[in-house]
C-alpha cells in the first residue's frame, strides 16, 4: 500500500462521482439511473474511507494492537452506516421501477412519464 | 418530571421509533389498539415538545449527550472535542419541533378516515411514525452525520409513503422522483460532511463552527450543502419533482412532506447561520438564495395558473410560498456581516421567513387536507369535473377558503402577518423584491378564487347529489389547523414575542450555540 500515491484514491472517488452525475442527468433508462446512484454512493464511500487512511496504518481494533499508526475509525463507521442506508434506498428504488414497468410497460423515463407541466 | 425533561430530546425520537416498531405487532391484534398507539405516541411526543419548549425558554439551550455519565456532558474530561452523539435543541430547533408535532398529529388524525379504505394501513402508520421520528431527529441533532442519517430516514419513509397506493401509476412516478432527488441530495450532504471532516476531524456542528477557517474546501462544502438542501426543499431550478410528488401522495402524507421540506429549510439555515456564520462572507450566498427565491415565487405562481388538477395546483403554490421564505433568509444572509443593516431590517427579514415557515405548514396543510376531503368524496382531482360542492360540503368549503385567503396574504389571517414582515424588511433592502412579492400574492389570490368557484360555487351538479360532508375525524384535523391560522392571524404580536423572536435570536447567536457544546471545557 505504501507505493500507491496518497491522492490516488481521491482521484478515483472524484472520477466515480463525476461519471455517476453524468449518468444520473443524461441517461433515460431508469435502471441505469439507479446504477448511477449506486455509483455515486460508492464514490462517496470511497472518499470517506480514503480520508481516514494513514500510510502504513493498521485496522482500528484496539485489542492486541501492533506498533505503528492506526487508520481513523470514524470514517469507517460513517461508511458502514452509509452502505446500509444505500442498500435500503436502492431496494426501494428497484421496487418502484418494477411497479412503474408494471403500469406503463416501459423503463424509458420519457415514455413512462405521465406528469408534465 | 425533571428527569423527563432532561431526557426529553432523545425520548421524543425514541418513543416514536419504538411505537413505529410496535405498530406492526399491535396491528395484528386489533386496528383500534393500533390507532390508539399511533395517535397516543404522537400526542405524547407533542406534549414533550411543548414541555421542552417551556424548559428552553427558561434555561436556554438544551444539550443531550447520548451515553454520557451526565446528560449535559458533551465534552468528557480528557477530551478536547465532543466525542459522543450530541443532541442540541435551541429556540430555532424547538420552533421546528412545534410545527412538526402539530402537523404530524393533524395529518395522522386525518388519515384515520382518509386511509380507512386502503390496504396495508399498518405499514402506512409504521412509515408515518418513522418519518416523524426522522424529522424530529433532523431538527434536534447537533451532529452533522446524524443530520445525514435522519435526512435519509425521512426521505426513505417519505418516498415509500408517496408510493404506498401502488394501484395508481402516477404515485409510483412521484415516489420514484422523490427518492432519486432525496438520495442524490443526501449523498451530496455526506460528501460535504466528508470534506469538512477531512480538515477538522470533527462532526459536531458547534465544534466545527468554532474551528471553521473558511478555506477553499470549506467554501466547496458550503456550496454542496446549499445545493443539496435546496434540491430537497424544491427551490427553483430543482423544483420539478415537488409538484409530481406532492400531487400524487395521499394528502396526509403531502402535509408531512411539506413539513419535511421545512426541516430541510431549517437545515439550510442551520448550515448558513450556525455552521458558517459571520466568519464567512455570505453576501454572495444571500444573493443566490434571493434569486432562487424570486424565481420560485414567479415560476410557482405562473405554473399554478394553468393547472386543472387541484392538488398539483396547491403544490405549485407551495413552491411559490417557499420563495417568500428564501427571499427573507437571503436578505438576512446578505446583510449578516453588516450589524447596522442587520439590526435595521435583517433580523426582521429572518423573523418573517421563520414566521412564514410555520404559517406555510399550517395553511398549505389545510389546503391539501381540504383537497383530500374532496377527493375522498368524489374520487377525482380534476377541477373541470367539480362544481357546486359548497352546497353539501360546507365545512370543507369554509376551510378551503380560509387556507386560500391565508396563503394569498389577506388580513386578518396568518399569511398576512408573516408576509408583511417580509415585505417591509425586504423593501429597505431592495424595493423591487417587495413589489414582485406583492404582485405574486395578488396572482395567488386570483388562482385560488378560480379554484374556489370551480369546485365549490355554482349550482349543485346532479352527479354529486349524494355527496355528503366528510367524517368527523377529518373535520377535526382541518379544524385544528384552521383555528391556529385564525389565532396566528389575530395575535401575530404574541406569537412573534413568544416563539419567533427567540428562534431568530437563537439562529443569529452563533456564539451561544458553540458555547453550549464546547463551553464545558475546564
Amino acid at each position: 500500500m505504501e507505493h500507491i500515491p496518497l491522492n490516488f484514491p481521491f482521484l478515483a472517488a472524484a472520477l466515480l462521482v463525476a461519471i455517476s452525475f453524468y449518468i444520473i442527468i443524461f441517461k433515460k433508462n431508469l435502471i441505469k439511473l439507479i446504477m448511477g446512484i449506486a455509483m455515486l454512493a460508492s464514490g462517496v464511500n470511497l472518499f470517506l474511507v480514503s480520508l481516514g487512511y494513514r500510510a502504513g496504518g493498521t485496522a482500528p481494533i484496539y485489542t492486541d494492537v501492533p506498533e505503528g499508526p492506526m487508520v481513523l475509525a470514524v470514517p469507517q463507521a460513517l461508511t458502514l452506516t452509509s452502505i446500509v442506508i444505500n442498500v435500503a434506498v436502492l431496494a426501494l428504488m428497484l421496487t418502484m421501477v418494477i411497479q412503474i414497468h408494471r403500469h406503463t410497460g416501459s423503463l424509458d423515463s420519457e415514455e413512462s412519464r405521465k406528469m408534465k407541466g | 418530571m425533571d428527569t423527563l425533561i432532561t431526557h426529553s430530546s432523545i425520548l421524543i425520537i425514541g418513543i416514536l421509533l419504538l411505537a413505529a416498531f410496535l405498530t406492526p405487532l399491535v396491528g395484528r391484534v386489533s386496528e383500534r389498539a393500533r390507532n390508539i398507539l399511533v395517535i397516543g405516541s404522537l400526542a405524547f411526543a407533542a406534549a414533550l415538545v411543548f414541555a421542552l419548549a417551556r424548559d428552553i425558554s427558561f434555561n436556554g439551550i438544551h444539550v443531550y449527550a447520548l451515553g454520557a455519565s451526565s446528560p449535559g456532558l458533551a465534552t468528557p474530561e480528557g477530551f478536547m472535542v465532543p466525542v459522543r452523539i450530541v443532541l442540541e435543541v435551541d429556540g430555532m430547533s424547538i420552533l421546528m419541533g412545534i410545527i412538526w408535532s402539530i402537523v404530524a398529529l393533524a395529518a395522522t388524525v386525518f388519515s384515520l378516515s382518509h386511509m380507512s379504505k386502503e390496504t396495508g394501513q399498518t405499514r402506512f402508520y409504521t412509515l408515518v411514525l418513522l418519518m416523524v421520528a426522522g424529522g424530529f431527529g433532523m431538527m434536534f441533532t447537533g451532529d452533522l452525520f446524524n443530520l445525514f442519517v435522519f435526512l435519509e430516514i425521512t426521505s426513505i419513509s417519505g418516498a415509500a409513503l408517496i408510493a404506498s397506493r401502488t394501484r395508481f401509476a402516477d404515485t409510483q412516478e412521484g415516489g420514484f422522483k422523490y427518492i432519486v432527488i432525496s438520495s442524490v441530495a443526501s449523498l451530496m450532504v455526506l460528501f460535504a460532511i466528508g470534506v469538512l471532516y477531512s480538515q477538522y476531524n470533527l462532526l459536531n456542528v458547534g465544534a466545527l463552527a468554532q474551528a471553521m477557517q473558511y478555506t477553499m474546501l470549506d467554501r466547496m462544502a458550503l456550496v454542496i450543502l446549499i445545493a443539496a438542501f435546496a434540491m430537497k426543499l424544491g427551490a427553483v431550478p430543482v423544483h420539478m419533482w415537488l409538484s409530481d410528488a406532492y400531487s400524487v401522495a395521499p394528502v396526509s402524507v403531502t402535509v408531512l412532506l411539506i413539513a419535511a421540506s421545512q426541516s430541510c429549510m431549517y437545515a439550510l439555515m442551520r448550515t448558513c447561520f450556525t455552521l458558517y456564520g459571520v466568519t464567512a462572507d455570505l453576501t454572495a450566498v444571500g444573493w443566490i438564495i434571493i434569486v432562487s427565491g424570486i424565481l420560485s415565487m414567479f415560476i410557482g405562481v405562473t405554473m399554478a395558473i394553468r393547472q386543472t388538477d387541484i392538488t398539483r395546483l396547491i403544490a405549485y403554490n407551495c413552491i411559490c410560498e417557499s420563495g417568500f421564505m428564501l427571499v427573507g433568509i437571503g436578505v438576512g444572509l446578505a446583510v449578516l456581516a453588516d450589524p447596522g443593516a442587520l439590526a435595521a431590517y435583517g433580523t426582521t427579514a429572518i423573523s418573517g421567513a421563520i414566521f412564514h415557515m410555520i404559517n406555510h405548514a399550517l395553511f398549505e396543510g389545510l389546503l391539501f387536507l381540504a383537497a383530500g376531503a374532496i377527493f375522498y368524496r368524489i374520487g377525482t382531482r380534476d377541477l373541470n369535473q367539480m362544481g357546486g360542492l359548497g352546497h353539501t360540503m360546507k365545512f370543507t368549503a369554509v376551510f378551503f377558503l380560509l387556507g386560500a385567503l391565508a396563503s394569498s396574504g389577506i388580513p386578518p389571517f396568518n399569511g398576512f402577518a408573516s408576509k408583511i414582515l417580509i415585505y417591509e424588511s425586504v423593501y429597505q433592502f431592495s424595493p423591487i423584491l417587495t413589489i414582485i412579492g406583492i404582485f405574486v400574492s395578488i396572482i395567488t389570490l386570483a388562482v385560488f378564487i378560480k379554484v374556489f368557484f370551480s369546485a365549490f360555487a355554482g349550482a349543485p351538479l346532479p352527479r354529486y347529489k349524494d355527496v355528503k360532508e366528510v367524517p368527523r375525524t377529518m373535520i377535526a384535523a382541518m379544524a385544528v389547523l384552521a383555528v391556529m391560522i385564525i389565532l396566528f392571524g389575530l395575535f401575530p404580536g404574541l406569537i412573534t414575542d413568544w416563539i419567533i423572536r427567540p428562534a431568530t435570536d437563537a439562529l443569529l447567536d452563533q456564539a451561544a450555540y458553540i458555547n453550549a457544546i464546547v463551553g464545558a471545557i475546564p
